[in-house]
């Protein structure tokens, strides 16, 4: 296999719900250790899109993808290992879902699934994840209390931390800071900049700054299509390759 | 401001009539239970003691206790769901958790609806068609469980669907998403989160398996039989047994002469055993609840 500078490779790519299309006819590369942001009104498909790339959207009902997608240089249509592509990928929700387990086996889960026993090892993984995810020093003293019991803001971050807990090469995060206050907001985007040196982050955002903060390029999704993607800069620019592009970044419409 | 309009004083009765008569309408439901358990004891007082559970019939069924329908009873109850609940259990793991809608699992589902719905009567032709003749297994205990767990399967199919329905849907996908498989999803997030549930439908087949007659008159119970008193192991899988439920038929309607404590004791027994069950259930659904994990 090649490895690509591509670590994602999304060419054609179509999602229709029943006679709804979704995402249309989308062209997308994601390069290695690279920041995209990807902004777009509601129901422009960015969450679509994210769902497409770890295959979840396998399992909404009436649903038809077409086009191609490569994962680190495989087509993963063709991928008969479904848990190794979600191992790659760290996924984030915009609604925190803690496990109903407790808040050490809600980040040690996802090792022990992929068949560490090493406990040592797990404890190690656990503490790195969960100082990442900016809520090791409010939980340190209670991991055996429930996931499902602590705030919502605590049980994003305990999200952050489970979608680290595999090592992934890609972090997806969808929305991650509609559930968290402005202060762990910035603490956790402090945490992503210094990340992305070892794996590749797709942030989707409603709040366009959130992605001129932290965003290497950022894509403009409008209504299920691609209308651009850019460096940062350029996006955000005066002059964006697209003029509705500028229209929404400065909050015209959507 | 507040003064009572013609209007507001019509309301005022209606509101105090529907009261009564939602409360009136209530109190008919529970009063014959009351009733019911109240004759029963009552009128089985003079014979119930722990003699009467563990001797044999005897003097043709007009004297003695219930030992052997007793066990025979718990025979048949213990071996259907020691078969149905394997069975029942994993469809419904495979129906909820591995297969999507689409027109087999709508047939599917349906037909096991339809299912439970089925007379017992017809489950105790069935059971003697396939078990006894079919089969070859005779009138045995046997027979008679085999039929008795067709019969229940369906129920215990859809009450665990429900409970594995209860657990939340995102617990499913957060685990996907970090790489687990269905079985593993199953195993550690979602059974440890619905056993509460599905113990519950499980048990409270107990009382319908203990109250039927129909299939296991059709299928290994017999009349009457004698066994060693005090031996939980008198019976054997392929002999025949007799049940509580037939036993009360029988000495109630076929045999003269029975004094009247007797059929009232052996309700007793019968009602008490499948209340005692439903209790248990009762207890494990409040120790559920009290457990919520989130």
């Amino acid at each position: 296999m090649v490895t690509s500078a591509n670590m994602i490779e999304i060419r054609g790519l179509s999602v229709r719900f029943a006679r709804h299309e979704v995402l249309k006819n989308v062209d997308l590369d994601v390069r290695r250790n690279e920041v995209l942001g990807i902004i777009g009104p509601a129901q422009s498909g960015k969450t679509t899109l994210l769902k497409v790339v770890n295959r979840t959207i396998e399992d909404t009902l009436d649903v038809s993808v077409t086009g191609t997608v490569h994962v680190d240089g495989a087509d993963i249509w063709k991928l008969k290992d479904l848990p190794a592509l979600r191992r790659k990928i760290g996924m984030v929700a915009p609604l925190p879902v803690g496990l109903p387990l407790s808040i050490f086996d809600n980040v040690a889960f996802a090792p022990r699934m992929a068949g560490l026993r090493d406990r040592h090892e797990i404890e190690a993984r656990v503490e790195r994840c969960l100082r990442k995810a900016a809520l090791w020093e409010e939980v340190k003293d209670r991991l055996d209390s429930l996931g499902t019991r602590l705030s919502g803001g605590q049980q994003q971050r305990l999200t952050i931390a489970r979608a680290l807990s595999h090592d992934p090469e890609i972090l997806c995060l969808d929305e991650f800071s509609i559930a968290i206050d402005p202060v762990t907001t910035m603490r956790i985007e402090d945490v992503l900049k210094e990340m992305r040196s070892e794996i590749t982050i797709i942030l989707v955002t409603n709040l366009v700054q959130q992605a001129r903060r932290i965003a290497d390029r950022t894509a403009f999704f409008l209504n299920g299509e691609l209308v651009e993607v850019g460096s940062t800069e350029a996006i955000f620019s005066e002059t964006p390759a697209d003029r509705r592009t500028f229209q929404y970044v400065r909050g015209i419409f959507g | 401001m507040f003064q009572a309009t013609r209007f507001s004083r019509r309301k005022r009765r209606y509101e105090l009539l529907a009261r009564a008569v939602l409360f009136l309408m209530t109190l008919l439901i529970v009063a014959p239970l009351v009733l019911i358990v109240g004759y029963l004891v009552y009128q089985a007082w003079p014979i119930l003691s722990l003699d009467f559970l563990l001797t044999n019939p005897r003097n043709g069924m007009r004297a003695g206790g219930i030992w052997s329908p007793l066990l025979g009873t718990i025979y048949l109850v213990v071996i259907s769901l020691l078969v149905a609940t394997p069975i029942g259990v994993l469809a419904a793991i495979f129906l909820n958790e591995y297969t999507r809608e689409n027109w087999l699992t709508r047939v599917i589902n349906m037909s096991v609806l339809n299912l439970a719905g089925v007379p017992s009567i017809v489950h105790a032709l069935f059971g003697l068609g396939a078990f006894v003749l079919f089969a070859g297994l005779g009138k045995s205990v046997l027979a008679a469980s085999l039929t008795l767990a067709v019969m229940t399967l369906p129920v215990i199919i859809a009450s665990t669907k429900e409970a594995l329905a209860a657990v939340p849907v995102p617990f499913r996908e957060a685990c996907w998403n970090v790489g687990a498989t269905r079985w593993q999803t199953i195993w550690h997030v979602v059974l440890p989160n619905s056993v509460g549930g599905i113990l519950t439908g499980v048990i409270l087949q107990v009382s319908r398996a203990a109250g039927e007659t129909a299939p296991i008159m059709f299928t290994g119970v017999v009349f009457y039989k004698a066994i060693k008193e005090g031996d939980p192991f008198a019976y054997s899988l392929f002999g025949q047994c007799m049940a509580l439920s037939m036993h009360l038929f029988t000495i109630s309607t076929q045999v003269p002469g029975v004094p009247k404590a007797l059929p009232y004791g052996t309700a007793v027994v019968l009602l008490g055993a499948v209340l005692a069950v439903n209790a248990l259930a009762i207890l494990v659904r409040l120790r559920l609840r009290s457990r919520r994990k989130w």
